[in-house]
């Protein structure tokens, strides 16, 4: 095989090479789901998947991965065979009928009594600040 | 900070060869780009070969301060004998054991050396140092888990990692040959110098070597392969250089 790459040519690869080559039972390695802390204190949440043989290079391979390009506090990594799931065939249990939005958070209206309580006993609404902050910004 | 004529002398040769060292172990593990052994390995190679190279810009940029060419005519125009880069760095990448063991030798050394350069009379290269802690700490990191594994996974890596050690010791005590300016760098606060830094990096690498059940060549077998700091080079460096200058050499004008 012949390319303008010449690390490609220093293989020596065969000329039929279709790619298709079978990976021996030791080169599939587990994979490990990785979840990305922005800062500390926040949530992890989940970004992705790397493949490797252990938990430690799991975070090796997840550092480069998912923390190279983006502000990172903390990663995790958790083996995906460790992850317990819902089956999408049950996918049919999130489901609410309408007549019970009563059950949903979006169906309770307490932000006003609650600032007013918040007024009454001086209590600082942090979240408010940040937002008037970020308005004023 | 005003400098006489040896004392420059003594900074510039010291700074080229860690530079030098960082640009050309950067290009050969940059050679391992699209070729890795599995993606995600590819990428945090790749990504610390790219580190190097950058750390080596850095470090020109100083050189160019001090009155040397600019970084990229350092970088790729130089000719093999004026580079100061060790042998360890200039072999072709091998086998991904070959490469993993040697960045694992060089690494420890890198970051010993910016450890002891942190606070060193020569400001600018003190900054960097300080810079580069986290990236120099993520290599080491990177090789110590690969030699743990490899070192311990099974009969035939294991065989593998023990050879590559083999191979690559008494090269990596090249990387401390000893620089005729160096009472000068002491004297001036730069630098302590390479017997300590090689003393620290026994020390640095032999607790990781045991864990990953590899052995160090006994000490009476050590011949450190030295020239390198002097110009002195292996086959190999000069077509690497021609390689790596091909592009930046058909304009060197242009405007990237």
């Amino acid at each position: 095989m012949s390319s303008i790459d010449p690390r490609i040519n220093r293989l020596n690869l065969p000329e039929n090479n279709d790619g298709k080559e079978v990976l021996d039972e030791l080169e599939q390695w587990e994979t490990y789901e990785v979840f990305h802390q922005k800062k500390r204190g926040d949530q992890h949440v989940h970004v992705g998947i790397v493949h490797a043989a252990n938990p430690e290079l799991a975070i090796i391979m997840a550092k480069e991965a998912f923390g190279r390009r983006r502000q990172t506090a903390n990663l995790w990594v958790v083996k995906s065979s460790a992850v317990t799931a819902t089956d999408y065939d049950d996918q049919d249990i999130f489901e609410t009928t309408p007549e019970k939005t009563y059950r949903e958070a979006s169906d309770y209206y307490c932000m006003d009594r609650i600032r007013k309580y918040q007024q009454e006993h001086g209590i600082k609404d942090r979240k408010e600040d940040r937002r008037k902050k970020k308005e004023s910004v | 900070m005003n400098y006489n004529e040896t004392q420059l002398i003594a900074i510039k040769d010291f700074l080229y060869k860690i530079a030098d060292d960082q640009l050309i172990i950067g290009h050969r593990n940059s050679e391992w780009t699209g070729l890795g052994p599995l993606v995600e390995e590819d990428i945090a190679f790749s990504s610390i070969a790219q580190d190097k190279i950058g750390q080596a810009q850095h470090i020109y940029e100083i050189l160019h301060s001090l009155g040397e060419a600019d970084a990229d005519t350092i970088a790729f125009t130089r000719s093999a004998a004026d580079f100061k880069s060790c042998h360890l760095v200039e072999y072709p990448i091998g086998e991904y054991d070959f490469s993993l063991m040697r960045n694992f030798l060089f690494n420890h050394a890198e970051k010993i050396r910016f450890e002891m350069l942190a606070d060193t009379s020569l400001e600018q290269l003190g900054k960097l140092a300080r810079k580069y802690r986290g990236e120099i700490k993520y290599h080491t990191m990177h090789a110590d888990t690969w030699v743990k594994q490899l070192g311990r996974a099974n009969e035939e890596s294991h065989a593998r990692m023990q050879t590559a050690l083999n191979e690559t010791f008494n090269l990596a005590l090249g990387i401390f040959e000893e620089s005729e300016y160096a009472g000068e760098l002491k004297k001036m606060g730069i630098f302590e110098g390479e017997v300590i830094l090689q003393q620290k990096w026994i020390e640095a690498i032999t607790p990781i070597l045991e864990a990953a059940t590899l052995v160090i060549p006994d000490k009476n077998t050590w011949q450190p392969v030295y020239g390198g700091r002097k110009g002195y080079h292996t086959e190999y460096l000069e077509p690497m250089l021609v390689e790596m200058g091909e592009v930046f050499r058909l304009d060197p004008k242009a405007e990237w």
